[in-house]
């Protein structure tokens, strides 16, 4: 029996205000414990929420970039629960008029093909703190400081259909939000955090089957892996004549497994109703129509200029504009060198392998546009071959300066002297009398293969620094003469 | 609308109260009284007219994006039971 996935997510994103949602506590990260809690997010008696009107603009921006619609009135809940790190007993949050209402999103596949995700809401609600459960026997420690912070909570409509289209829609949302600099996106640090609702049906059909929510898978990794184990474990049940129940699992990175999480079990009943603290809060058009006008250009509107304004494959132009800070280096490197085709290679390529090896990000890349844009003109005027380049490379990035300086220092230069180059090979012909009468006798057809010989032996002998394209065409133009 | 005792049960172990055996029937009719008050208005027609979101017809007043608040974590610590390394200690929780 054929099986399909279906897939829908919810995402937390941190928002980078400087103060919490409701107190003008600081929403910095790594702070010491509880330095961050003030009254109102201990829920100190006699205190009142106050919103923070930044949180709303975040929110706003993100609902436009998500061509959504923009709730002009919304109210605040209250979701009623008891745990140690929700000092208040009720989390604040939005359930009948959220912030952002239904919109639409594209995400690209592999192949360069598109497919719509809809969004069936994004709302603001305030973030939980930190319980600490290894340190202390038969006790936990709860740390405040992130009780408060703003998040925006975005629900998608179950569109996906295999686990690549979640990573692909999470890579997306992750994108937008960075973009707009509304938030940090760090993933390591809990600004992005998501939740999987995963069932499977047969193909063909209509009806969803019993779903299971997957908690607090972080990385993009864990999302695919993750949902992949997880539609496994069903589609096995159900061949085997078994039945889903609908409950909350905890991804195992170690085991690659999920399992229930039991103490969920008892049916949640969180008696949401209006927040009588807070009263509705209403944004006018002007104020919507204003931000819109401040929005930045945006991945799939940047990646569009790239193919035209450079002439970029769609491939790369998605690639290279994913992160906003790699799409303004590409531009800076570009400026500077005109290679745009190179220089996508050079960011999703040796530059992406390099930032990732080292766990870094392109803001800390140890070779900076300029470097990069010179070593590429370097290419450009075949002072250097790709071959060589790659070496050069990771001399600027160990800190041996400019790619000038690299090349001369090292005496990296390619030889592209015609005099140099036809020495070259006359000597090579002249060692090789065996291979040369080989090739005399060969069928046409096998001549251009057995050519490798000779190039092979020229960049042996010139340790890679003779021009390639120059060889080839001396040694054509030689070996022709001597049929 | 009477309150049945299995439900006010729900309520209070959802609201973590205590209510004694001996109570119980006596907190169900009180409510049951309550609910009969809510009963009144639910009998009022109300088609056609959009449910307020607060008593108030105000709109909320927002705040500008700034830090207010230092940190007084030992005032705060001070009034809690039990503390260690900066954090409140509570009994031990396990997802």
């Amino acid at each position: 029996m054929e099986w399909e996935i279906v897939i829908g997510l919810e995402i937390h994103v941190q928002l980078s205000t400087q103060s919490k949602l409701f107190s003008g506590a600081s929403t910095r990260f790594g702070a010491e414990p509880n330095t961050q809690a003030c009254a109102v997010d201990l829920a100190m008696p006699g205190t009142l929420p106050v919103p923070n009107e930044e949180a709303f603009r975040y929110a706003v921006m993100f609902g436009l970039a998500m061509n959504a619609e923009i709730g002009k009135r919304s109210i605040f809940e209250r979701k009623n629960y008891f745990y140690p790190d929700l000092p208040k007993g009720y989390q604040t949050t939005q359930l009948e008029q959220p912030i952002v209402g239904p919109g639409e999103v594209e995400i690209h596949l592999e192949g360069g093909s598109h497919k719509k995700i809809r969004l069936h809401h994004a709302h603001l609600e305030e973030d939980a703190g930190k319980s600490l459960h290894e340190d202390f026997q038969s006790m936990s420690g709860i740390d405040l400081n992130r009780a408060g912070t703003p998040l925006i909570e975005i629900v998608s409509e179950p569109d996906m259909r295999s686990a690549v289209e979640a990573v692909a829609f999470l890579k997306k949302i992750h994108s937008i939000v960075t973009y707009l600099g509304i938030s940090d996106g760090d993933m390591s640090q809990g600004s992005l955090r998501c939740d999987a609702n995963v069932s499977v049906r047969v193909k063909g059909t209509d009806k969803l089957g019993t779903r299971t929510e997957l908690k607090n898978i972080n990385s993009f990794r864990f999302v695919e892996r993750a949902i992949k184990v997880e539609a496994e474990r069903q589609i096995d049940i159900l061949e085997n004549g078994g039945s889903i129940t609908q409950e909350t699992r905890l991804y195992d990175a170690d085991k690659n497994e999920t399992r229930s999480m039991r103490s969920k079990e008892v049916a949640n009943d969180y008696r949401y109703f209006p927040c009588p603290d807070l009263l509705p809060v209403s944004l006018t058009d002007d104020y919507i129509e204003q931000l819109r006008g401040t929005l930045p250009e945006l991945p799939d509107t940047k990646a569009l200029r790239f193919q035209s304004e450079y002439q970029l494959s769609v491939y790369d132009a998605d690639q290279v504009t994913q992160e906003r800070a790699s799409a303004d280096f590409f531009e800076a490197v570009c400026k500077s060198c005109g290679e745009p085709k190179l220089t996508a290679n050079w960011i999703n390529g040796e530059l992406a392998a390099l930032l990732n090896r080292q766990g870094i990000t392109i803001h800390q890349s140890p070779v900076s546009a300029e470097q990069l844009a010179g070593l590429i003109s370097r290419i450009k005027d075949n002072t250097i071959s790709s071959k060589t380049a790659k070496q050069v490379f990771e001399a600027i990035a160990d800190g041996a300066g400019n790619a000038d300086e690299v090349i001369e220092k090292r005496g990296l230069k390619q030889v592209s002297d015609t005099s140099a180059i036809e020495k070259m090979v006359d000597d090579v012909i002249a060692a090789s009398p065996t291979q040369v009468e080989n090739y005399r006798k060969a069928d046409e057809s096998k001549r251009p293969k057995m050519m490798g010989y000779f190039v092979g032996q020229i960049m042996k002998s010139s340790k890679g620094q003779a021009n390639p394209q120059m060889i080839n065409n001396m040694l054509r133009k030689k070996l022709g003469e001597l049929l | 609308m009477a309150v049945d005792t299995q439900t006010v049960e729900k309520l209070a172990e959802l609201a973590r109260i205590a209510i004694s055996k001996q109570t119980i029937e006596e907190v169900s009719n009180r409510l049951g009284d309550v609910l009969q008050l809510v009963d009144q208005l639910q009998a009022v027609n109300t088609d056609g007219i959009a449910p307020m979101a607060h008593p108030l017809d105000e709109i909320q007043v927002l705040r500008a994006d700034k830090i207010t608040e230092s940190n007084n974590r030992k005032d705060f610590l001070e009034l809690a039971p039990q503390t260690e390394d900066g954090l409140y200690l509570v009994p031990k929780v396990i997802d």
